[in-house]
């Protein structure tokens, strides 16, 4: 039973009592524990279930590389699955409850899985889910969705904010322990802008446990020291609770700081994410200790012996009254003396190794503590805790040489050092046969921009297990990172001699016993949160799966939250082992950032909601919001769908505005059409390469309709042509289109036509464009007076400059509705005066604004296209009837090379063709699909086109459709049937796509 | 995350900054062009594991075009001149050379 030690407990603040909730129970614990260390502390050493066996879990690690202790944290909009009760701070009120089980964690259904362990094999889900079809759908599906998922997604909106930071360091160093402290200190005393990242809430890693002097110091009191000298240090900035999440391209790195994990609601943010570039990074993240694979290693209470010894040292908890040591170096005799010297008991240290005669087996020894080398553990006994351990010889099969009570096993088989961050961008790695471990090859660190290494490792994690060794290559690492950024320190102060125990050789163990019969490897586990046992792997290996990536895959080992960091070597050296390899041959999965899992939060910063994407808004935009304005978003733009009256539905009110502009006067806020001036002696020549159709031949004062396709033929924009003189253009663009096009001017003109003279601007905003559109338009621009308006001055597809109302103004009339009409552009400055003005002229006319589903009905009415409803990225302008906007005279252009394609020359194309429904009250869905003769062999309908603008015109009282049909233009009059799904088909004829107003009378008055 | 260099404005910018315009130095097929031609200049792309030449745009600053040359494997970077260039100046050949001995430029 694990409980709270009377004294003891370096992190912990015994003064300050707190409470949290486990499962709706209230827990007593104290401030600097962690959810783990309180959970055990209170005797729960069931703490989850597995994933897929739903297996009894308990705590295993203290720190993030934990696989087990995963929990929900906290409550409502502050509920969060999947948290490490080992990386979670306490604090008082905190709230958790576990997670993978039904209906509750002492008894749950899905245990049941356990027992089908056998038929739930390595690979099932590739092997079972391909066949047979139906088995999926009615079997499989439901029982795995019931069963699925680690924790539960939370069910309202987060409550809390997230930022942002950004910061530019010469060096950055990831990991406080001793190596990261002894790095930070020589590049910040040789003057280097430093930042020392922490992941916990706390400086000093392992030395705070483990008994080390570092000259007369203790360890704790080197940190203290060595954490003051920093503070002194104006070049230098720490931080706790921050890790290093990723290690990118030249010197760019994730730091996720955890603000406000433990204070919930003090209105800070939760969570920063910092984006460092770094000259140099130096990663000191240390090394975990690695599982021993035997039967029985996931019951609750079988640890890690660097846990069990945190959680007495740091937080004075028991992990159990008898602990057995099961190990393959000396490191984890710390754990039995540390147990043995908090007046616990170690009934035995079972060391796999055939002698065992370092400084800390003798100590041991003297402690009165029994040591047995040469053997193993045959298996653990009991079910949802450790109840005893059997004793077997290392070398055999598994014969129980004796029964050992006890309730928690603290096991080691060795340490691999952190390589994370210095793989993430491409560091690699050599294999120590000495400690079995990988290593990073500072031969072959990840490059920046001048092909220099800019990631160093220091201590532990460049492999250093040997204290003084580590302190020696911090040291050395912080001088040099600081060096080659530039900084030198005058004079080197001398190193740091650290002293520690003498420890002898570890001997890799990857199997126990090494013999294990199968009834013992499939109990034997390595990913404790995916349930991969050394059986699973020697199975893929058995299989065929000789690439380490292959058996992750196949064995989903190291694919769950913890990315593997306690299986992912183990698991290697099962496969390399059934593949009769060495394993570096077998080499490494790949470590890919974030190092543990990040909140989405932090990864979204500030953006969300209005911050999310800013919305842009004409001047006009006040105006419309106030007057009943319903929107729509299009592309950046908010535009007003249709402006409602009091009480009007939005039907109601695109009906009534189709209406009144086609009778008396609509008014549009047009502004958001992009708007790009070219100019320059060469400016006609470059828009008869941009446009389809010839733009040179524009007489200053005139508009053109213009078509822009890309190099492969196909049209992406559209819009009118102004020439405002010789040398000056106006472009205007599709209202999406804006940013796309002027980028697309300016990318021929200076990578390809780089010879012609011309500037481009994009004035989108500096102009408001107010349509002024119908029968009586004219009499509204007469109203406002200042300009001569009249069919003679200024005719169809004509521009004039003057003053509108007063307000300098461009007139354009052009059309995209077949009325009578008025595009006006005015300073944006002066867009809302303007368009009032317009409303106060036009009042006696019947004017009313109008939004783009009017606009919509009304250019489909004409048979006019619009770019994204008749264009989809493969339709070229001749699909669309448009020839004769596609000169033949020109030389080049971009597209035309293409059109030349046989593909885009036949005339069985899809063709842009006008639909009317049978029954005229029937409006087609958008989309919807025309289907002709016999199913396909697949069953499936043979389609021969698609409706893209489907519509009921109130001015033809009838629906109208235009629709892209496989040779549309030799299909007039036909009847074409569009299944709708049941049994309903629409039928509609094809016809013109210019439904009213053939000859364009309306436009021409 | 890249960190590059505008030729025009000289900043050092972080590749965020910038816009990717893929393979430099591609030839323009247009009207009468074989289909091959045509073809191969709008798909057929290099992809080498080693030096590359790409083309890149300072879009959050000066709105320039240029040209890189790097490495696609250790992504040291060479390099960055003018993308109003036919092929790459001698003194990114050079660089490349130096770093790479025994590299050739191919066309
Ligand atoms: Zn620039």
């Amino acid at each position: 039973m694990s409980t709270r030690l009377a004294s003891g407990g370096r992190l912990l603040e015994r003064s300050k009592r707190v409470t949290f909730s486990w499962n709706g129970t209230r827990l007593n614990a104290f401030e600097g524990d962690t959810l783990a260390s309180a959970l055990l502390a209170n005797g729960k050493t069931l703490v989850g279930r597995s994933f897929k066996y739903h297996r009894p879990r308990g705590i295993v690690a203290s720190g993030g590389e934990e696989p087990n202790a995963l929990v929900g944290l906290g409550e409502g909009s502050r509920f969060e699955p999947n948290q490490r009760a080992t990386t979670t701070e306490m604090f008082d009120g905190l709230h958790a409850v576990s997670q993978n089980h039904w209906p509750s964690l002492e008894f749950d259904v899905g245990a049941v899985n356990a027992g089908l362990s056998r038929v739930f094999p390595a690979g099932f889900y590739y092997k079972t889910f391909i066949h047979p079809r139906a088995a999926w759908k009615h079997l499989f599906e439901p029982v795995i969705r019931q069963s699925a998922g680690l924790g539960k997604a939370p069910k309202s909106a987060d409550a809390d904010r997230y930022e942002y930071f950004y910061a530019f360091v010469d060096v950055l160093i990831v990991g406080g322990g001793m190596a990261g402290l002894a790095a930070a200190l020589e590049a910040g005393r040789a003057g280097a802008k430093v930042l020392l990242i922490e992941q916990s809430p706390h400086l000093g890693g392992r030395v705070l446990i483990d008994d080390v002097m570092i000259g007369d110091q203790t360890g704790p009191d080197w940190v203290a020291s060595a954490t003051a000298e920093l503070a002194q240090l104006p070049n230098v900035d720490v931080r706790t609770r921050m890790q290093g999440s990723g290690v990118y391209d030249h010197g760019y790195a994730l730091g996720y700081e955890r603000v406000a994990d433990h204070t919930p609601g003090d209105k800070r943010p939760r969570h920063r994410l910092w984006r460092i570039r770094a000259g140099r990074i130096v990663t000191a993240t240390g090394a975990i200790e690695r599982p021993l694979a035997f039967a029985g290693n996931d019951v609750p209470g079988v640890m890690l012996a660097s846990a069990v010894r945190d959680y007495v040292g740091l937080y004075g908890v028991s992990c159990g009254d008898r602990t057995v040591v099961v190990t393959n170096n000396d490191d984890a005799y710390r754990t039995a003396i540390a147990l043995k010297e908090a007046g616990l008991d170690v009934p035995m240290i079972v060391d796999a190794r055939p002698r065992s005669e370092g400084d800390l087996a003798l100590e041991a020894r003297a402690l009165g503590i029994r040591v047995e080398t040469g053997v193993g553990l045959a298996k653990v006994k009991g079910k949802k805790r450790v109840e005893g351990v059997a004793i077997c010889a290392q070398a055999g099969e598994g014969a129980v040489l004796e029964d050992i009570p006890c309730d928690c096993v603290a096991m080691s088989g060795g340490w691999s050092p952190v390589v994370h961050l210095w793989s993430h961008c491409g560091g690699k790695l050599n294999w120590d046969d000495k400690s079995a471990m990988f290593v990073p090859d500072p031969a072959r660190p990840p490059l920046g921009q001048d092909g220099m290494g800019f990631v160093l490792t220091a201590g532990t994690t460049s492999g250093a297990l040997d204290p003084h060794d580590a302190m020696k290559d911090a040291v050395l690492a912080g001088r040099r990172a600081a060096d080659e950024v530039g900084h030198r320190h005058a004079e080197e102060s001398a190193l740091p001699h650290v002293s520690a125990p003498f420890e002898t050789p570890m001997l890799p163990v990857w199997v126990m016993p090494q013999g294990a019969a199968i009834k013992l490897r499939s109990k034997a586990f390595l990913d404790y949160q995916n349930d991969v046992k050394v059986s699973d792997v020697q199975l893929a290996a058995q299989e065929g799966y000789e690439s380490v990536e292959h058996t992750k895959r196949y064995t989903t080992l190291g694919m769950a939250t913890d990315q593997g960091k306690l299986s992912n070597i183990n698991g290697l050296a099962v496969l390399a082992g059934s593949l009769n390899a060495p394993i570096p041959q077998v080499g490494t999965t790949t470590f890919r950032p974030p190092y543990t899992p990040i909140s989405m939060g932090a990864i979204a910063g500030e953006a969300r909601d209005a911050l999310f994407k800013p919305t842009r808004k004409t001047v006009i935009d006040d105006w419309l919001d106030r007057s009943g304005a319903h929107w729509e978003p299009v592309s950046d733009w908010r535009r007003p769908y249709a402006i409602c009256r009091n009480g009007e539905n939005v039907k109601d009110a695109v009906t009534r505005e189709i209406t009144n502009t086609r009778t008396n006067v609509g008014l549009l806020d047009a502004s958001t059409l992009g708007k790009i001036i070219v100019k320059g002696p060469d400016a006609g020549k470059f828009l008869d390469l941009l446009y389809t159709n010839m733009m040179s031949t524009l007489k200053p004062g005139r508009c053109r309709y213009g078509l822009m396709c890309n190099e492969n033929g196909f049209l992406f924009d559209d819009g009118v042509v102004v020439r405002l003189s010789e040398d000056t253009f106006l472009c205007h663009t599709t209202s999406g289109g804006s940013d796309g096009v002027h980028a697309w001017m300016e990318e021929w003109l200076q990578t390809e036509w780089w010879d012609l003279k011309v500037f481009t601007a994009n004035v989108t905003e500096q102009y408001a464009q107010i349509g002024v559109v119908g029968p009586k338009a004219r009499l509204v621009l007469e109203a406002l007076g200042g300009m001569d308006v009249s069919a003679q001055a200024l005719a169809f597809m004509a521009m004039a400059e003057g003053e509108l109302a007063g307000i300098r103004a461009r007139v354009m009339r052009i059309s995209f509705s077949g009325e009578l009409s008025y595009e006006i552009a005015v300073p944006a400055a002066q867009g809302l005066a303007f368009w009032e003005a317009c409303l106060a002229a036009g009042e006696a006319h019947g004017i009313q604004p109008y939004g783009t589903e009017a606009l919509h009905v009304m250019r489909a009415e004409k048979g006019f296209i619009m770019i994204g409803d008749e264009t989809d990225g493969t339709v070229i302008p001749q699909d669309l009837n448009l020839h004769w906007a596609v000169s033949k005279k020109k030389e080049d252009f971009i597209g035309k090379r293409a059109h030349e394609r046989s593909d885009l020359t036949r005339d069985d194309r899809k063709q842009l063709v006008g639909l009317e429904t049978e029954d005229p009250s029937d409006v087609l869905p958008d989309g919807a699909h025309a289907v002709e003769g016999a199913k396909l062999a697949n069953g499936m309908e043979n389609m021969i086109g698609h409706v893209t603008s489907t519509y009921f015109s109130p001015t033809l009282k009838r629906s109208i459709a235009m629709a892209l049909i496989k040779g549309g233009n030799k299909r007039m009059g036909q009847t074409l049937s569009f299944p709708l799904g049941g049994d309903k088909v629409i039928k509609a004829k094809v016809v013109d796509p210019v439904f009213l107003d053939k000859d364009g009378e309306r436009q021409n008055v | 995350m890249l960190i590059l260099t505008c030729p025009y404005c000289e900043v050092e910018g972080e590749e965020t900054e910038f816009h990717p315009g893929g393979q430099a130095h591609l030839k323009r097929f247009g009207p009468g062009s074989s289909d091959e031609a045509f073809r191969d200049y709008l798909f057929e792309r290099k992809n080498p594991r080693g030096v590359h030449f790409e083309r890149w745009q300072h879009q959050y600053g000066c709105g320039k075009w240029f040209h890189v040359a790097r490495c696609t494997v250790t992504l040291e970077v060479f390099g960055s001149y003018s993308a109003q260039s036919l092929a790459p100046p001698a003194e990114v050949l050079e660089t490349i050379q130096a770093r790479r001995p025994g590299w050739e430029f191919e066309t």
